[in-house]
């Protein structure tokens, strides 16, 4: 098997696709075509880009090139993670937080699977590094999102209760305790659903992307399932992390709700 | 036994206050201030909710002496409106409290009823139980009776009056009703539009 190059004129027909997605939905005045076109041109640039970037990275090799597109990745996930909540920690503590947790749990798993379970010479060679991170990344990202949304929202409508709980002697992690399940629950619910379907309603877009670059079914099975248990882990260990430094910021030492850390957005 | 004393020394939240406040076991300071003055404010600064300036003492212990939601169990603040977050009041209570519901003749029945189902009237006397059943040292009572009928409120004027002498508790009442307070409180503390004490007596 060998792989097919694409041309740009392949990549135009594809955009043309789009085209006439977005020339429907202006049709049906759906105010989603703006958005849509958008997206769509930023997917094109933002890939084009990277494209530029790892080509460059990949034929270096060094760690501090790898080490800065990581770094600058992880950035660029923590504001996207932080501008996704309705209700925002005020002086940037949600990105802090977003941040802290995703750079604790995606670096310490992509790491570790480098160095453990890959074994590859050396453990930062961009190839493995880079993608392995970002899909992390990606994945964390979405989980720290939809929980920390959620918590702040429970907690900002439930405020009756917690006060309620307080009032009767709780302290503030206990006043909180069902709002921090449902936030865990929401922050890894997609990731749950993804490991449920995998195969048999969806088939994984890595997986895919190496059967039709020419890889070995089975080898790019075996990719898929390692790389499904680390973002379980990784959302996992991020999710829990980040809803425990939100939980954390919403009361003060006196176990006071604080919901003046919040604002909306 | 306890025998509690509750004093505030320059308590101060938001534009109420600074005020002074000192409540001794079995007795009943009755609050009043018109409406928006901050009266409930007040309460929840002194169950340390709130940030606030100035200190509360439990038998001359600071609450900063205190983790916070000890302070709370023992002073007790009972929201106007309190909140409920199972679907029964009976998951609400670790621990029984027959006596309190009989003395404001609530069955125990209603333990296992939908909230929502309860009136609210039912609901406020529920919140008191809720409170009185993990014996605070003391109440901090936002109008307990707003939403009850005479019958009602004759029983829970009764039943905190009992209960300030058989835990020898303390109590601040706060009402909009000077007779209710002339009634349950031994002293009153009336504040103006502008959250300060009145010398005088200020109607």
């Amino acid at each position: 098997m060998q792989l097919i190059s694409l041309s740009f004129f392949d990549l135009a027909l594809a955009a043309g696709a789009v085209l006439a997605l977005a020339g429907t939905t202006a049709a049906m005045k759906l105010g989603v075509t703006r958005t849509l076109v958008v997206a769509a041109v930023r997917t094109a640039a933002q890939l084009a880009l990277v494209g530029l970037i790892l080509e460059a990275v990949f034929a270096q090799e060094r760690l501090l090139w790898v080490a800065l597109m990581a770094f600058v990745m992880l950035l660029l996930a923590g504001r996207e993670a932080a501008t996704r909540q309705k209700r925002r920690f005020v002086g940037g503590y949600g990105f802090f937080a977003g941040t802290a947790s995703m750079f604790l749990s995606s670096f310490v798993t992509a790491v570790a699977t480098l160095v453990i379970v890959i074994r590859v010479e050396p453990w930062y060679t961009p190839q493995y590094a880079i993608p392995l991170l970002g899909m992390l990344l990606g994945n964390t990202m979405t989980g720290i999102a939809l929980s920390m949304d959620r918590l702040t929202q429970e907690v900002w409508r439930g405020a009756n209760v917690v006060e309620t709980r307080l009032a009767l002697g709780a302290n503030g992690q206990q006043a909180i305790v069902d709002m921090r399940r449902d936030a865990m629950r929401a922050g890894l619910i997609p990731m749950l659903n993804a490991m449920a379907a995998a195969g048999i309603i969806s088939l994984p877009g890595m997986m895919t992307g190496q059967i039709l670059a020419g890889s070995p079914p089975w080898e790019a099975v075996k990719y898929q399932i390692l790389i499904m248990f680390l973002i379980a882990t990784g959302t996992g260990f991020g999710t829990l992390l980040a809803v425990e430094l939100g939980s954390r910021r919403l009361f003060d030492d006196r176990h006071r709700l604080r919901l003046d850390r919040l604002r909306r957005i | 036994m306890t025998a509690a004393r509750f004093q505030a020394i320059g308590l101060a939240a938001g534009t109420i206050g600074p005020i002074d406040i000192d409540v001794d076991a079995g007795h009943c300071l009755g609050l009043s201030a018109p409406s928006g003055a901050g009266k409930t404010r007040l309460l929840r600064a002194m169950a340390d909710l709130d940030l606030h300036e100035g200190d509360c003492r439990l038998d001359g212990v600071s609450a900063a002496n205190m983790p916070a939601p000890e302070w709370r169990r023992r002073v007790a603040f009972l929201a106007a409106e309190s909140a409920w977050w199972a679907d029964t009041p009976r998951e609400h209570f670790d621990r029984g409290c027959e006596k309190l519901l009989d003395a404001l003749d609530l069955t125990s029945a209603l333990l296992d009823m939908p909230i929502e189902l309860l009136s609210s009237g039912q609901r406020q006397r529920m919140a008191l139980v809720r409170t009185l059943a993990h014996t605070p040292e003391v109440l901090l009572l936002d109008e307990p009776t707003a939403n009850l009928d005479a019958v009602n409120i004759d029983r829970v004027e009764r039943l905190i009056a009992a209960y300030l002498t058989t835990h020898r508790a303390c109590c601040i009442w706060v009402s909009h009703d000077r007779a209710q307070l002339e009634r349950v409180a031994s002293s009153l503390l009336i504040l103006d539009a502008h959250g300060q004490p009145c010398d005088a007596p200020c109607s």
